[in-house]
């Protein structure tokens, strides 16, 4: 909640050059009032320029001037507008099929993603990749936004024909079906984004904003044990705080609450929750999110990369690992190569021991691999130099989840989804 | 005490970031201009850290042309809370004739603010700079990373930006380089305001609604004063106004306004049709104005 009681809902789109994604979310911004008239103006201004007879909503979003140039997108951007009940934040993403990492980055931080497809084209295969990398980071809902239907005469079966596509690729997938909301739109028109279509009368659903605006971030959270990396020791060494040694970091899961009985790891050592704070209050609990700085009863050897747990539900502390990797720069993933690994605020150094195999990325299966390039996603297998205290990504994502940087050049080079 | 805190995302993942400053980098700065967002960040900082103090100091660049009531309240701030403040002049810049002050009508020290933040950070060594810009300002700060690296000149590469996975930051820097570390990027002037208007924060007198001289140009309103390049022809008038967002006077037009309350302000923030960007003279140069602007290293 925000401090209006407003719901958060994080959204990713989805789609191929063309699809008008871009214009979908500048539908949503003009259609709730989010635009201002300046921007509106610019959009006119723009839009005349180029020689358009309607307004090019996809200049609100498309921001770097290559984009611009050359009317595609390129990088992930962040769009954010609200309605009285909730605050939305949607990650624009990409549609090439080389730039899939930005639809893995857009979608590492989202709840819900909006699968945009051509009702002219059907379901392709850069659907298949959009709807392979929300599986493989198992978003929670996927809508799936029948676009352009303005162009097939708002024709039914054009829609349950591609909706009948698409469902196929639902078996495949760990979705189930009430994941998944099929959503005839056209987004120039505006026809069902936020205004109920009436050139199509036979369908009966919510409007996209409608349907967006149901979802439950309740139903979104990811639902797990507590875990409590220690990011960042906070000791005042003041007067009135002498002695106050406080553990601070964001819980990831589940709660705490004074008193829980806690492992800390990796030393193993045992201890209880003294006082929970956040600023200057004090809490007897705090919910999963929470950035908060605790105490603990007795005197233990914690610092940042360490992790509190709660007694009963301990994390495998392991120096192999199994994962699955998408490479997110252009440098190789090959056998023997070394990286630094980041999970959550830990870092350890890890070496590739064996890569498995490489995934088709369009549910079509696997094949050997020596190595992994760009936008590749395979599964790997690493040697930690230390142990680290992790989760499977369907369990717990946070804990679940690390990246890869490289130990020359510090970019972030790969993110992980550990089995 | 309280029973349950049930976290406000935004609010948890800006600290959960300041935090990931404190502890990856050395001698990180707040960037602070004594506008409304980088006076939410030094809350955000005071939260992140309590009962310790805000284990960084404050940078201010000082264009010289400041609104005084900016710098009042500055002084104030760093007094009350107990925090070191650095201070930095664009009059110093200039007057080693590292940049050269524009003339004429459209005159403004705005942009040469990067040579005094660049020289600032050299000369402390800072590594992270924490600024309090958002991605919904302008089109090319919404593909701005959380932590934005920057070369030895300063340099944005917008096409080769560092992917940010979940909510993992990589502050892992060579010498030489340093991060812009944007702690407020997810949120919205509306969140901003309604935040203030929350946790009940001061701000500088000059965001609520006040007589003032000014003039008209280009359907702008121009504060009139002696660093404010003025034709014969424009008439001065006074008028109630406020400012939205506060800078350099030469660039930070202001919008007629009767807010005297922080719920005025959040009910005119609600229902303004004019974006906030929108009375920044600087923005309105060209297309690309500000993406031109971060590439040599602007703020």
């Amino acid at each position: 909640m925000d401090t209006q009681g407003r719901k958060l809902i994080k959204i990713a789109t989805a789609g191929s050059v063309d699809d008008g994604k871009s214009t979908l979310i500048g539908r949503l911004l003009y259609d709730t009032n989010s635009l201002t008239t300046d921007k509106i103006e610019a959009i006119e201004r723009s839009s005349k320029q180029r020689g358009y007879d309607y307004l090019d909503f996809s200049l609100a979003t498309d921001g770097l001037v290559a984009e611009r140039e050359q009317g595609i997108t390129i990088d992930v951007a962040h769009i954010y507008f609200n309605t009285d009940k909730t605050n939305f934040i949607v990650a624009d993403t990409p549609g090439h099929v080389e730039y899939t990492r930005n639809m893995v980055t857009g979608a590492s931080t989202s709840q819900v993603a909006i699968v945009l497809i051509d009702a002219r084209k059907g379901v392709i295969e850069q659907t298949y990749r959009h709807f392979f990398i929300a599986n493989l980071l198992r978003i929670s809902h996927v809508v799936v936004a029948i676009n352009k239907m303005d162009l097939v005469g708002y024709e039914e079966e054009v829609f349950l024909k591609i909706k009948d596509d698409f469902n196929e690729l639902v078996a495949k997938s760990d979705f189930n079906e009430d994941q998944i909301t099929f959503i005839p739109v056209s987004a120039l028109k505006g026809e069902n984004i936020a205004r109920k279509s009436q050139e199509m009368p036979w369908y009966l659903g919510n409007t996209l904003l409608d349907h967006l605006e149901v979802l439950e971030p309740a139903d979104l959270q990811e639902n797990s044990v507590a875990r409590f990396p220690i990011q960042y020791v906070t000791r005042p060494k003041t007067e009135a705080y002498h002695d106050f040694r406080g553990f601070s970091g964001k819980l990831y899961g589940g709660s705490l609450k004074v008193g829980d009985q806690v492992t800390v790891l990796p030393s193993g050592n045992e201890t209880t929750i003294k006082s929970i704070h956040f600023f200057d209050q004090e809490y007897q609990e705090a919910e999963v999110g929470s950035s908060i700085t605790i105490t603990l009863a007795d005197e233990v050897d914690l610092s940042r990369g360490d992790m509190l747990v709660k007694r009963e539900t301990i994390p495998q502390s392991e120096k192999q690992i199994s994962a699955t990797i998408c490479q997110v720069n252009s440098k190789i993933l090959k056998v023997g190569n070394k990286y630094i690994l980041q999970h959550g605020v830990n870092r350890v150094l890890a070496k590739v021991d064996e890569i498995e195999s490489r995934i088709h990325t369009d549910f079509s299966g696997k094949e050997d691999a020596e190595q992994l390039k760009l936008n590749d996603i395979g599964k790997v297998k690493f040697r930690l130099s230390k142990p680290i205290h992790a989760d499977s990504y369907t369990s717990n994502k946070s804990n679940g989840s690390f990246i890869l940087i490289d130990e020359s050049s510090f970019d972030t080079v790969g993110v992980g989804f550990i089995d | 005490m309280n029973s349950l805190l049930k976290p406000n995302p935004k609010e948890a993942e800006s600290i959960h970031i300041l935090r990931e400053v404190a502890a990856q980098f050395e001698r990180p700065v707040l960037l602070f201009s004594g506008g409304k967002d980088s006076i939410t960040l030094v809350r955000l900082a005071q939260k992140a850290f309590f009962p310790a103090k805000i284990p960084f100091p404050l940078l201010h660049v000082d264009t010289g042309h400041n609104f005084p009531e900016t710098i009042a309240f500055r002084d104030k701030l760093v007094a009350e809370l107990g925090l070191e403040l650095i201070v930095r002049n664009v009059q110093d810049s200039i007057d080693q004739g590292k940049v050269r002050e524009e003339r004429g009508r459209y005159s403004s020290r705005n942009s040469l603010q990067t040579t005094t933040l660049l020289d600032a950070i050299e000369e402390f060594k800072f590594d992270a700079c924490i600024g309090g810009a958002r991605r919904d300002e302008e089109k090319a700060r919404a593909k701005e990373r959380v932590f934005s690296v920057r070369d030895d000149f300063g340099q944005w590469d917008e096409k080769n930006q560092r992917p940010e996975l979940f909510d993992m930051l990589n502050g892992r820097i060579h010498i030489g380089q340093n991060v812009r570390v944007f702690p407020i990027s997810n949120w919205t002037e509306l969140d901003v305001w309604e935040y203030i208007r929350t946790e009940n924060i001061e701000i500088p007198s000059i965001y609520y609604a006040h007589k003032r001289e000014v003039f008209f140009r280009d359907g702008m309103i121009w504060t009139a004063n002696e660093h404010v390049f003025r034709e014969a022809h424009e008439e001065v008038t006074e008028l109630m106004v406020r400012f939205r967002t506060v800078g350099d006077m030469t660039c930070t037009a202001a919008v007629l306004s009767e807010a005297v309350s922080l719920d005025d302000v959040v009910a005119e923030i609600r229902d303004s049709t004019i974006s906030e960007r929108g009375a920044r003279i600087d923005d309105k140069r060209s297309e690309a104005a500000m993406e031109t602007r971060k590439k040599v290293g602007y703020f």
